[in-house]
């Protein structure tokens, strides 16, 4: 019978860990879902990238208040759980407090988890009260209304409880607390509980060590029907992120194709393609749908922790306009995820669902009013490119459905007759020399 | 009053079978738009004190794209792209100057993988290298010495290419009381011109953005707004009427307060 916790434990783990690896299974799937674009480039910009901003969290504290706190949950998050590292194997084998045969080191060690988690669930409440007390704008915009919200603040109340369940575990480790090294925080907790039994004591300490481990694995299981996502996907989304100058997009190669073919007399048009040649046109020009989105895109939008700095910096949304680079990228994850559980529905395939990207979650109104500034991917934290995404839909609606408003269509006639956005003649282009 | 300014081809220098220094890539809106026009007069005005050998395209030149590429129109921008490079690269252009932010950051870094591989600069950048090299010198004794002069940073010079410093050294050498905007480099506003805007009526909202960077301008309390791209200039400008102080606040391109200050 005294296997029972044991085998137990391990049932948890194997639940937790293997339901979490079927959802990131299936995260790569709808990644994949995307084009294929290459990366393979300036491998040592990427890797210097993602070690600056993911890992020094160098966009982080431009912002210093925001920033600090959460280089302070990040830090603690990490450090912390290297005592899932002791749980799990006092969990499996019955041990109680491993690690403590280190002596001096285990208190050090747990010492500095302390500290942290004290310091994690001040961040967190902090966090917790400019959401919601502050009420800072840009976590009231119009798209953070219902379950952005509330899974905003289910992040923080978690964060709380585990942390709170770490100090309550070691507050009433009657051994740990009579060691005296290490519980730097939780001796000014085990007063509270100084008048119960230690079978009393012994049960709670119990509870929380097991609440603090199943939490730990909810949460894990959490993340990928949440924003949180991002404490995995910045890594690779600042690796993949553009290396390339801010302003430069990029250059569409199947109408290189086209456009050389018209410019070239000597082309001709009905010529066979190439043995061995790769479908030169693509289905279509730009992006109406997550699909012909590329992979880098999507995974942009599983990175997003909608903290909202995109919003905040644009200048579209800033004036009262629709757009909210925000938007653009919590719409394109949501589309992705229902086409991901399309293709669960059916068997593997995704079957016409009548909806759409463009239009259904992003309206052209939003797409029109980008001024392609790119405040908002100088902004975000984690190298997200909102502005890409916005210029596909724009080459959909222009390339592929002539929808450009009006006085867009007239300037590019104006380009394509006398190769200047105004009707004026070519062969007055340089009359200015000769005016004052 | 009409005074004839010196502005060669790239044809005559052909003719001649010369090269020049510089091309100077005018732009839509520096050929054009009334107000831009006087950048490139004022532009031109400078690199003679230089003694600067330069040409431009003319009637050769044609719109770059960008503004195409950025409303969605990828086959147009490539069609303008090719037909510009075609002719650069028959005149063996090397090195080319603008004073437009959009035609800088299409030219250096869209047209590269089209065929089109130049050193591009803007013209802050250029004109500044021309005063480190001694080859241009600025009056001390300037008018504008302790003016109180704000620079507004264009997306597609600072944000895209991060170049914020070489419009900024500029007007430091003018000895002028520079007073940044609380938003500057790279935290910048927009002016609200960019992706196309410039050409169509903005989206509902509850305020013009030229309108709120010229606020931002504003705070600073400038007699003049400074800025490097025609787009900005004619947006900062719209704002400022705007605000009803037309009166007391110019807005000018860098190029343009170099030009007055040497009285050119």
């Amino acid at each position: 019978m005294q296997f029972i916790p044991n085998i137990l434990f391990a049932i948890a783990l194997i639940l937790g860990i293997g339901f979490f690896a079927k959802n990131v299974k299936k995260l790569i799937r709808n990644i994949k879902l995307g084009q294929d674009v290459d990366v393979s480039d300036n491998k040592s910009q990427r890797w210097k990238n993602m070690t600056m901003i993911a890992l020094g969290q160098s966009k982080m504290v431009k912002r210093p208040i925001a920033g600090v706190l959460h280089v302070i949950v990040y830090v603690g998050f990490v450090i912390i759980n290297i005592e899932v590292l002791e749980i799990i194997i006092d969990g499996l084998f019955g041990t109680h407090r491993l690690f403590s045969k280190m002596g001096t080191l285990y208190g050090v060690l747990i010492g500095t988890f302390e500290v942290l988690a004290a310091l994690v669930f001040v961040s967190v409440v902090i966090f917790w009260v400019r959401r919601n007390v502050i009420k800072l704008q840009r976590f009231w915009k119009s798209e953070m209304k219902g379950w952005p919200k509330n899974d905003g603040n289910f992040i923080l109340y978690f964060e709380m409880v585990l942390m709170t369940l770490f100090l309550v575990m070691n507050a009433t480790d009657v051994h740990f607390q009579d060691m005296n090294s290490g519980n730097v925080i939780s001796q000014y907790i085990a007063p509270l509980f100084s008048g119960l039994a230690e079978s009393t004591l012994h049960i709670i300490e119990r509870s929380a060590w097991w609440l603090h481990i199943l939490g730990i694995l909810v949460f894990l299981n959490y993340l990928y029907y949440s924003k949180h996502l991002h404490i995995l996907l910045a890594f690779p989304n600042t690796y993949y992120g553009k290396v390339n100058p801010k302003g430069q997009l990029n250059n569409l190669e199947a109408v290189t194709n086209e456009v050389k073919m018209m410019m070239d007399p000597n082309a001709d048009p009905f010529a066979a393609p190439e043995e061995g040649a790769e479908d030169e046109v693509p289905a279509k020009f730009g992006a109406s749908d997550v699909q012909d989105l590329n992979w880098v895109q999507l995974l942009n939008a599983y990175t997003c922790t909608e903290c909202g700095r995109c919003t905040s910096e644009c200048p579209a949304n800033q004036t009262g306009k629709k757009l909210s680079p925000r938007k653009i990228m919590m719409d394109t994850r949501d589309r992705l995820e229902e086409v991901g559980k399309n293709i669960d529905a059916n068997g593997g395939e995704f079957k016409d669902d009548g909806k759409q990207l463009l239009g259904d979650y992003i309206s052209t109104e939003e797409l029109w009013a980008c001024t392609t500034c790119n405040a908002c991917t100088e902004a975000c934290p984690v190298s997200i490119d909102p502005l890409s995404i916005i210029i596909e839909m724009r080459r959909y609606l222009v390339m592929e459905q002539s929808a450009a408003p009006m006085e867009l269509n007239n300037m590019m006639t104006n380009i394509e007759n006398n190769g200047a956005p105004w009707p004026y003649n070519q062969m007055d282009r340089l009359n200015w020399a000769n005016e004052e | 009053m009409s005074e004839k300014l010196k502005v060669p081809t790239m044809a005559e220098y052909m003719a001649e079978g010369k090269q020049p220094e510089i091309l100077f890539w005018v732009g839509s809106a520096g050929s054009y738009d009334d107000r831009a026009k006087k950048i490139s007069r004022a532009f031109v005005k400078v690199l003679h004190k230089a003694n600067v050998d330069f040409a431009v395209l003319g009637t050769e030149e044609s719109n770059t794209g960008d503004v195409a590429k950025r409303a969605g129109n990828e086959f147009l921008f490539q069609m303008q792209a090719m037909t510009n490079i075609e002719i650069l690269n028959a005149y063996e252009i090397k090195r080319i100057v603008t004073a437009c932010p959009h035609s800088y950051n299409t030219l250096k870094n869209e047209y590269p993988q089209l065929g089109g591989v130049y050193e591009v600069l803007h013209h802050t950048q250029f004109i500044e290298e021309l005063m480190s090299s001694g080859r241009l010198k600025l009056k001390s004794d300037s008018t504008l010495n302790g003016k109180r002069i704000t620079f507004h940073d264009p997306c597609y010079l600072g944000r895209a290419n991060e170049v914020y410093e070489a419009p900024r050294n500029l007007l430091k050498s003018l000895g002028v009381d520079l007073v940044e905007m609380k938003r500057n480099r790279s935290t910048a506003l927009c002016c609200g011109a960019g992706g196309a805007q410039m050409f169509k009526e903005p989206e509902k909202g509850d305020k013009d953005i030229n309108v709120l960077r010229t606020e931002d301008a504003l705070k600073t309390n400038p007699s003049i707004i400074a800025t490097g791209c025609p787009y900005c200039n004619t947006m900062m400008t719209d704002g400022v009427k705007a605000k009803e102080r037309e009166s007391d606040i110019k807005v000018f391109d860098i190029v343009e307060i170099i030009a007055n200050s040497e009285e050119l």
